[in-house]
């Protein structure tokens, strides 16, 4: 249901409210966004006395003419994107694993990777972060990396899980009774179609995993975009253009965010014959389908935790 | 362990300023959730654009960069370096878009028919929305929230990174106190959190198993 379908279509009366209601909606918003921007490039006077220019004055700019800050800035984004990659790869690697853990038929295997995965579910992955960097002394760089991989991990294990449990009972029954081992069902038969309905909600979770490599700066992290410009660059060219390179940096996280979660969009549209989407299935009498949605992390909360 | 018992008070301060920080930054969210939920399906134009700007800029921001820039700008922009009212200011912003999406899709799940009914008796937008539609979808979305709540708890250890002393830093403090007992203190500081995000997701699967609807 889409929003067309709350209202009427306008009429003259609600016509003119709507543009009356337009008008002033545009005027706030813009006032707003002005007086923020405008604070912003106001010179400020220190309590000292000292005048310092406003954010957007020429001379908190003019370092971005040198070649050396886009280089460090590349340099950065390389970090970023090698630490997001590495994690990828072991995130998801460990998340098949959960995921077969998760729905063995042995109880000794089931039992403890239930528990071991809301423990790591439950708690932040910057907690996670410090742990590893303090007990196994790993630097932040592959603190950061580990936490993150388990972390991800534990959540793309449940969504693999929730995909299994969605797709139609047949499909098992078919594998078994062809003669396939429950094993080879799971990988040959299942694995390869859950995989495949919940590749858009995989990546979208793999967006959450590039905005929470930032975590790992704030444990020391010095290899990655964020302290390029934050800490190393400033210190270089001077305080005054850490909030341009900060500007410069959110820049590049909101667009390699907003590319990879267009991506992820572009897959949801092509995976399977119009777009087939995983829905849970009401339980029918005597057969229940174990699909428990609110397991699903709904895309993209990622900071110190990601979705639950 | 007595460590951990030693140090119990330090994280117990820190632990209610987490609690704290969980609170305001939940209602705020909600609150300004809801209002974004409804722009985004509102008859007006630049309020729909509006609300999908902001929803599609602050779910891409990381939350790391949200509360530095408002760490660092906030006193820029007149807030005096009171850190733990920006850092929920900072929560409030990066969370509002979640709950904003949950409520959204919580909408699109009413059947087409129950506002199509609204409008042929005569409501309105507003009356449609307020009387009919956010009633049956606030159960819906009760679980989608809590779920967002739980990421939100686990999300105020990142204002421990910028000068707020809440769990995540005070567990800092605690080790840098004694260095001896860095498991065990940590381990505890899991359980904090453990404690409330294992508590918000039985009052999930509660309140699911309550509001379930058959359609």
């Amino acid at each position: 249901m889409t929003g067309t379908v709350l209202y009427d279509a306008p009429g003259p009366k609600a016509k003119r409210l709507a543009r009356i209601v337009s008008v002033i909606s545009v005027l706030v918003i813009v006032g707003v966004l002005a007086a923020v921007i405008v604070t912003l490039a106001l010179p400020r006077t220190t309590a000292t006395g000292q005048v310092l220019p406003g954010l957007f004055d020429i001379s908190r700019w003019d370092v971005f003419n040198d070649l050396a800050v886009w280089r460090a800035i590349g340099n950065g984004v390389l970090g970023t994107l090698r630490m997001a990659g590495i994690a990828a790869v072991l995130a998801i690697v460990i998340g098949v694993l959960f995921s077969f853990a998760r729905t063995a038929s042995l109880a000794v295997i089931r039992v403890p990777s239930i528990v071991i995965l809301e423990f790591f579910r439950g708690m932040p992955v910057l907690l996670m972060m410090l742990f590893i960097l303090l007990v196994f002394s790993t630097g932040a760089y592959w603190a950061g990396v580990a936490a993150l991989a388990i972390y991800n991990g534990a959540l793309i294990g449940e969504i693999l899980r929730a995909g299994i449990a969605a797709l139609p009972r047949g499909q098992r029954e078919g594998g078994l009774s062809i003669g396939l081992s429950p094993l080879a069902t799971r990988f040959r038969i299942e694995f390869p179609q859950a995989a495949r309905n919940m590749l858009p909600i995989i990546i979208a979770q793999l967006v959450v995993l590039l905005k929470d490599t930032a975590l790992a700066y704030i444990l020391g992290n010095t290899n990655d975009l964020l302290y390029q410009a934050t800490k190393s660059l400033p210190n270089f060219f001077g305080n005054r253009y850490l909030y341009s390179f900060f500007f410069v940096a959110l820049a590049i996280y909101l667009g390699l965010n907003l590319l990879l979660s267009w991506i992820a969009r572009l897959v949801a549209k092509r995976t399977g014959p119009g777009g087939r989407i995983v829905k849970p299935r009401i339980p029918r009498r005597g057969v229940h389908v174990d699909v428990d949605t609110t397991r699903v992390p709904d895309a993209g909360l990622g900071g110190g935790a990601g979705t639950v | 362990m007595d460590a951990v018992i030693e140090q119990l008070p330090r994280l117990f301060d820190g632990f209610t300023k987490t609690l704290a920080l969980l609170g305001i930054a939940g209602v705020g969210s909600l609150v300004f959730g809801t209002l974004i939920a409804g722009f985004r399906v509102s008859p007006i134009a630049p309020l729909r654009a509006f609300a999908a700007v902001f929803t599609e800029l602050f779910r891409n921001i990381p939350l790391t960069l949200v509360l530095f820039g408002f760490a660092n700008l906030g006193p820029y922009l007149g807030a005096g370096p009171n850190y733990f009212t920006l850092a929920a200011t900072g929560l409030t912003l990066y969370t509002t878009p979640f709950i904003a999406e949950a409520i959204r899709s919580g909408i699109n799940g009413i059947p087409v028919g129950q506002a199509e009914a609204a409008r042929s008796i005569g409501l309105g937008f507003g009356q449609v929305l307020g009387h009919v539609i956010l009633p049956q979808a606030a159960r819906m979305v009760v679980p989608p929230i809590i779920n967002v709540l739980i990421a939100l708890t686990k999300n105020t250890s990142v204002a421990g990174g910028f000068f707020v002393i809440e769990l995540f830093a005070s567990s800092r403090g605690a080790i840098n106190a004694r260095g001896d007992a860095v498991i065990p203190i940590l381990l505890a500081v899991a359980a904090f959190y453990l404690l409330v995000t294992v508590t918000l997701g039985i009052i999930a699967s509660q309140v699911e198993k309550r509001v379930a609807v058959a359609r």
